[in-house]
């Protein structure tokens, strides 16, 4: 069932409460991206994406998949993937605990549904992506395949080499998305890498991009559907630009490398709550 | 002792394109994926049977990982080609990550490993993959000897389920292993019994530890030789029954010490089965620039270096 606009923002709301809240009690990961993120992926599996858990399977056949490429995002993942139906949303608790489903980053060997492939070596996921896109275009398969990546990680070589294979193979099912925030541990992106006009390296790669601002939800919808329908056009898979804040949501998380990987204290959190309504119940 | 035939030399890479071939024919899950190898991986014929099933990746192996483990996500069955270095060394960590952690069921199809690549010289002589492979929890570690061992062998991968390296050569060697014997993983294969010492060697060794048998026994040495084709997991009984009954042992493989099958058995017996143990190996050295007979000469790996080994621990 798709959500409106409204519904998605106020679970987008919960969702900011979760990351912030996980990350606290965890005492480490990351906000940062999760937050800038969070507007995205609550879109993406609650409107846009056949990402429901229903019929979920690890092999994706007859749904869209999903591939976090950023495997640091678990905070945003994880509370999307509960608050879909996934596994309880109480597990949150236990988000890095030992025996925990909810590794740091993701993994596939401790049964956590909704979870396709492993991630935290930055890089890798367009390729995975790309090899299921593949093989649901040899199935007949008419579902998508969704990466996310973030900015910084698109310094890594791989992302080319993926971007490149993709567009060799004619990858048209497949759909990036890079949480554009201008964020990476060390810095911005521009002081630590000069990362460029990332708009034009993809389409140079013979993608189509879309441009959209990452946290309004009526245009992340809208650049979705772009998406859609410029792969449809032309064949080439498409990337989504979104731009993002790091720590948006959070006033004093908000636009800085600072909270990238880094818990708040029990003040923080508490400061960080009166900022974002709780609107499904906390966990 | 029981004599084998060399029916003709062949490569073991092209026992790897004709169980390719074959697993593609017996399976329509079987992909072929390659990084601009696709004649030095003989995988031509496949292809050209399975043009839909064959995937062209460039020279881009990172990708062809993360790809690879995408395919097999999806159910498909994928083989990865390339030089050993270039699909262990170099793409490590998205092994590590897609394929052993992410517990994908990709084969990756590791040909001109160690020394006997000959004239490329070191830069593409690796002789640290099965080190590296070992180390990876559930990858399972295969070293032919011989082209209808490889051929057998890929397609024992191929309906395995669940990571495999299957590490083969460039050069032509002898065929002498039966061309329809089913390949069975995880299996030590006894091809020589003998009483005074255990000769254990894998891929292209082992017919070079046959050939040390014969002059062995010509000097009244009985050698018992086993073809570790799988590295991982070991056959831990085999080798422990037959050093039960020898007393010694000599390990012979086309590979660095460090991680090697000589480590993995001295692990083995040191923990059940204290023996003395001879290494012949590529010791702590690169590569260089040569045949793949004076490499095997000059690094000590061939028959007569075996039989000297082998003789140094009877007397």
């Amino acid at each position: 069932m798709k959500k409106d606009i409204q519904e998605l923002q106020s679970i987008a709301s919960q969702v900011r409460r979760d990351i912030v809240r996980m990350v606290t009690l965890a005492n480490s990961g990351h906000p940062g991206g999760s937050l800038s993120s969070a507007d995205i992926l609550t879109a993406l599996f609650f409107h846009v994406g056949d990402l429901t858990p229903e019929g979920w399977t690890r092999d994706g056949k007859g749904k869209d998949q999903f591939i976090l490429s950023a495997g640091h995002l678990t905070p945003v993942y994880y509370s999307v993937l509960a608050r879909a139906g996934y596994f309880p949303v109480s597990e949150l608790a236990t988000f890095r605990k030992m025996g925990s489903r909810l590794q740091g980053h993701p993994s596939i060997r401790k049964g956590l549904p909704g979870v396709t492939q492993a991630s935290g070596s930055l890089g890798q996921g367009v390729s995975v992506a790309a090899g299921l896109a593949l093989a649901k275009k040899a199935d007949g398969d008419p579902h998508k395949v969704y990466v996310l990546c973030g900015d910084g990680e698109s310094e890594e070589g791989q992302i080319w080499e993926g971007a490149a294979f993709a567009a060799h193979h004619k990858l048209a099912n497949l759909v990036g998305i890079t949480d554009w925030n201008g964020q990476q541990i060390d810095g911005t992106v521009d002081s630590v890498s000069g990362g460029g006009d990332l708009e034009a390296k993809w389409k140079a790669f013979g993608w189509n991009t879309v441009v959209a601002d990452g946290h309004d939800m009526t245009a992340i919808i809208d650049a979705f559907a772009r998406a859609d329908k410029a792969s449809a056009g032309n064949g080439k898979p498409t990337m989504i630009l979104f731009k993002t804040d790091m720590g948006h949501g959070v006033d004093f998380m908000a636009g800085t490398c600072k909270w990238h990987g880094k818990a708040p204290s029990a003040e923080q959190c508490q400061a960080a709550m009166t900022q974002l309504e709780e609107t499904l119940g906390d966990f | 002792m029981k004599k084998y035939t060399d029916t003709g030399k062949k490569d073991t890479r092209s026992g790897f394109g004709a169980g390719l071939l074959a697993a593609g024919k017996a399976d329509e899950r079987v992909f072929a994926l390659t990084a601009d190898l696709k004649g030095s991986l003989k995988m031509d014929a496949f292809a050209a049977e399975f043009p839909e099933r064959f995937v062209q990746c460039g020279i881009a192996e990172s990708n062809m990982v993360g790809a690879a483990a995408g395919l097999a996500i999806a159910g498909k069955i994928p083989f990865i080609g390339s030089f050993a270095e270039f699909v262990t060394g170099r793409v490590y960590d998205q092994i590590r990550q897609e394929v052993s952690y992410g517990k994908t069921n990709v084969k990756i199809a590791s040909s001109h490993a160690g020394i006997t690549l000959g004239e490329d010289g070191a830069t593409h002589q690796t002789m640290e993959d099965i080190a590296l492979m070992r180390a990876l929890p559930d990858m399972v570690v295969i070293n032919p000897c011989d082209y209808n061992q490889t051929m057998q062998a890929t397609i024992a991968a191929a309906m395995y389920d669940g990571p495999v390296y299957l590490r083969f050569g460039r050069p032509s060697v002898p065929n002498f292993t039966p061309a329809d014997e089913p390949f069975v993983i995880g299996k030590a294969y006894v091809m020589n019994e003998g009483k005074d010492v255990t000769i254990f060697a894998t891929g292209h060794l082992v017919w070079e530890a046959l050939t040390a048998a014969e002059q062995l026994e010509a000097q009244g040495v009985s050698a018992e030789v086993i073809d570790i084709a799988t590295i991982k997991p070991l056959d831990e009984a085999a080798v422990l029954a037959s050093v039960k009954k020898t007393g010694k042992a000599v390990v012979a493989e086309e590979h660095n010490a460090a991680g090697g099958l000589g480590e993995a058995i001295a692990a083995l017996l040191a923990r059940e089965c204290p023996t003395r143990l001879s290494f012949l190996n590529g010791k702590d050295l690169f590569g260089q620039t040569g045949t793949p007979a004076e490499l095997m000469a000059a690094y000590g790996l061939d028959a007569a270096h075996i039989a000297e080994a082998a003789l140094a621990l009877v007397k």
